[in-house]
């Protein structure tokens, strides 16, 4: 029994034989011909295969993954049969008395490389799939065999890592898990591998030799672990653990689509917390209805120098376009305290917690905030964006951010770039500050967005950093619950809606309560979703919400 | 030979989608139909050098159509940008 340790990305058991994903190998040819016309048909011949194969890919696409996925494969197809690309080609066999082969692959080479150097994020993308359709053609010509398993038995497939028209055209009835080298949470395997419900586990390095093809193997995607010839006791203990995960997972799924509604008929929104555009994927996998929470501290944390306004525009368009007209609440700059970056050259402080954070350092650096604003609001042409504002203590912070914003969109007018009218403005409450006075934040804004995580360390005096406070760091404490409770009726009164985007909304325990106090939605990480779903469909506020406000309104302490 | 300006509305621009789906509408007439944009034409048969225009939402791009059945194509093609790009 060996034992090797990668990264789970996506969760789930399987257990099978280990089988390596097989390449077909070419080798490019070179050479001069004679008969240029032969040639041409030639390729001719192989781009009118290569076009039928990727009308069935489309097809196979659609049913599989939707209209999305398919759109990868036509977008192939109409590359396959380009004017350009097909006079480049017919100008290299016929004038240089190329063969088709090297042709073709001067040809997708050069055309990638335009692609790649176009100052457009997007079109830079494109070169990966010039290069797929041109290797595609190569593959005809030379009679190579299209990869894949040839198995009889499902298999867990190993690999480096497989590109997305690799992944696709897997047959998915033989794979009962994804094992690779490389690859990363958001690598088309992985995604594939979440949607297909299937267990993943990345960058095992050379961990993985091809030494233990054919190997019984047991993989745990929610650990990373890949236990190569398990003992019995193992082999039995994951069986078991296979079944429960099974059988919660069928009754999950049973909520998709479902609303998130009380038996007595309330209901509340269940949106998701981000932290990359790649997470969109887990949102739609999890029936997500919307993102509550998307911080953009990615963006400065992946980087070694300020990001550019460019770069926060395609980062917020990727997510605002990837979640149709749901909404997406980017939440700004939130750096300090626990997250520190060199660039920022923060002064040292005593206590970070307390110190230049978040909507102050914003402030203090409005060429900054400016940038980000922009960033954010040219990205508001492309879907439901909604924008908060995090550590907030003070009414005119709130008042001088809207002003920024103001001058942003008068900005953006002049310069004629398009930006949404209809961006929700919302504050973060996460201080007891903006608690007390919420009555008053309310008639600034469109929504809070409570953060208990803050609200609970501020509130109690209790460091989130430090495990060893203990009992005396209480999650679930009245105060914290008094506040919140305070924000909603502060909020209702003046029209504004309140969400809770802290660790607290996903705790089950809390659920009744938030239902009781009247919370309008919670945000929570995508795998909490259903969960969370299960549970609400499951509560009747109205035997639950008289007891649970009494409770909190009550001057006695129950006894423990 | 017929033209017509037109500012595209599409949020992402002309991108391999509403490219593909104009050379696609092009096909259907005789009319060679080429797309203009800061002085720089193509002919919107070609796929990949009317994506590396990189139109993108807001600008404004000139539509030539000529050829026997210009007036029609004129027409079609119109249309088909007013409904698509």
């Amino acid at each position: 029994m060996i034992t090797i340790q990668g990264k789970g990305v996506s969760t789930g058991i399987g257990m099978g034989p280990l089988y390596f994903y097989r390449r077909a190998k070419t080798e490019l040819k070179r050479y001069t011909i004679e008969d240029t016309t032969a040639e041409w048909l030639r390729f001719k011949g192989a781009q009118a295969v290569a076009m039928e194969q990727l009308g069935e890919l489309a097809e196979k696409a659609r049913e599989e993954a939707g209209d999305e996925a398919a759109m990868l494969f036509e977008t192939h197809q109409m590359m396959a049969e380009d004017m350009d690309y097909e006079e480049a080609i017919q100008a290299l066999i016929t004038e240089e008395n190329l063969n088709a082969e090297a042709a073709v692959a001067d040809t997708g080479d050069q055309f990638a490389e335009m692609f790649a150097s176009m100052d457009d994020e997007y079109m830079k993308g494109r070169a990966a799939d010039v290069k797929d359709v041109s290797q595609r053609i190569l593959n005809i010509l030379s009679g190579a065999v299209q990869g894949g398993i040839d198995s009889p038995v499902p298999v867990l497939l190993a690999s480096d890592d497989l590109a997305p028209s690799e992944t696709i055209q897997l047959d998915k009835s033989k794979i009962l898990g994804f094992i690779t080298s490389y690859g990363s949470s958001s690598s088309h395997t992985a995604i594939l591998a979440r949607t297909m419900g299937i267990p993943a586990i990345v960058g095992l390095g050379d961990q993985l030799d091809p030494i233990y093809e054919g190997r019984t193997v047991v993989v745990d995607g929610g650990t990373g672990a890949v236990i190569i010839e398990p003992n019995d006791e193992v082999f039995a203990d994951f069986v078991k653990k296979r079944e429960e995960q099974l059988q919660q997972r069928a009754l999950l799924e049973t909520l998709k689509g479902k609303e998130n509604v009380t038996k007595d008929g309330k209901s509340i929104r269940v949106y998701c917390n981000i932290g990359s555009p790649e997470d969109v994927d887990a949102i739609k996998v999890n029936d997500g209805g919307g993102i509550g929470l998307f911080r953009s501290e990615f963006l400065y944390l992946n980087s070694s120098t300020y990001p550019t306004e460019e770069e926060q525009f395609e980062a917020y368009k990727a997510v605002l376009t990837g979640m149709g007209d749901k909404e997406v609440i980017i939440r700004t700059c939130d750096i300090g305290a626990d997250k520190q970056i060199d660039y920022f050259e923060l002064p040292k402080e005593e206590n970070p917690a307390m110190g230049m954070r978040a909507l102050r350092i914003s402030l203090s650096r409005p060429a900054f905030f400016r940038t980000q604003l922009r960033a954010l609001y040219r990205a508001s042409a492309y879907g439901n964006l909604g924008i908060m504002f995090p550590m907030v203590t003070s009414v005119w912070e709130v008042r001088e951010t809207k002003k920024l914003i103001e001058s942003v969109k008068k900005e953006l007018e002049a310069e004629g770039l398009p930006y949404s009218d209809h961006v929700e403005i919302g504050v973060m409450i996460e201080t007891p500050a903006a608690a007390m006075i919420s009555d008053r934040l309310a008639k600034e804004v469109d929504f809070f967005s409570c953060g208990t995580n803050d609200l609970t360390q501020y509130t109690l005096a209790c460091d989130r950093q430090n495990n060893d406070l203990g009992r005396f760091y209480d999650p679930h404490h009245l105060s914290v619950i008094r506040l919140l409770k305070m924000v909603v009726e502060n909020a209702h009164k003046n029209g504004v809606w309140v969400g809770i985007c802290g660790e607290l909304g996903a705790d089950l325990e809390m659920t009744e309560t938030f239902l009781a106090i009247g919370v309008d939605e919670l945000s929570v990480t995508p795998r909490a979703v259903l969960p969370l779903r299960n549970k609400i469909r499951s509560i009747d506020t109205s035997v639950t919400t008289p007891a649970i406000l009494a409770s909190i309104e009550s001057d006695e302490t129950p006894k423990y | 030979m017929k033209s017509f300006e037109y500012t595209v509305t599409d949020p992402i621009g002309i991108h391999a989608r509403p490219a593909g789906m104009l050379s696609k509408e092009a096909r259907k007439y005789k009319s060679t139909i080429e797309l203009e944009k800061n002085g720089k034409k193509v002919n919107i048969l070609k796929l990949m050098a009317l994506m590396q225009l990189a139109v993108k939402c807001g600008e404004t791009v000139t539509v030539y159509v000529t050829g026997e059945d210009e007036d029609v194509a004129f027409e079609g093609i119109k249309a088909f940008f007013e409904a698509n790009v």
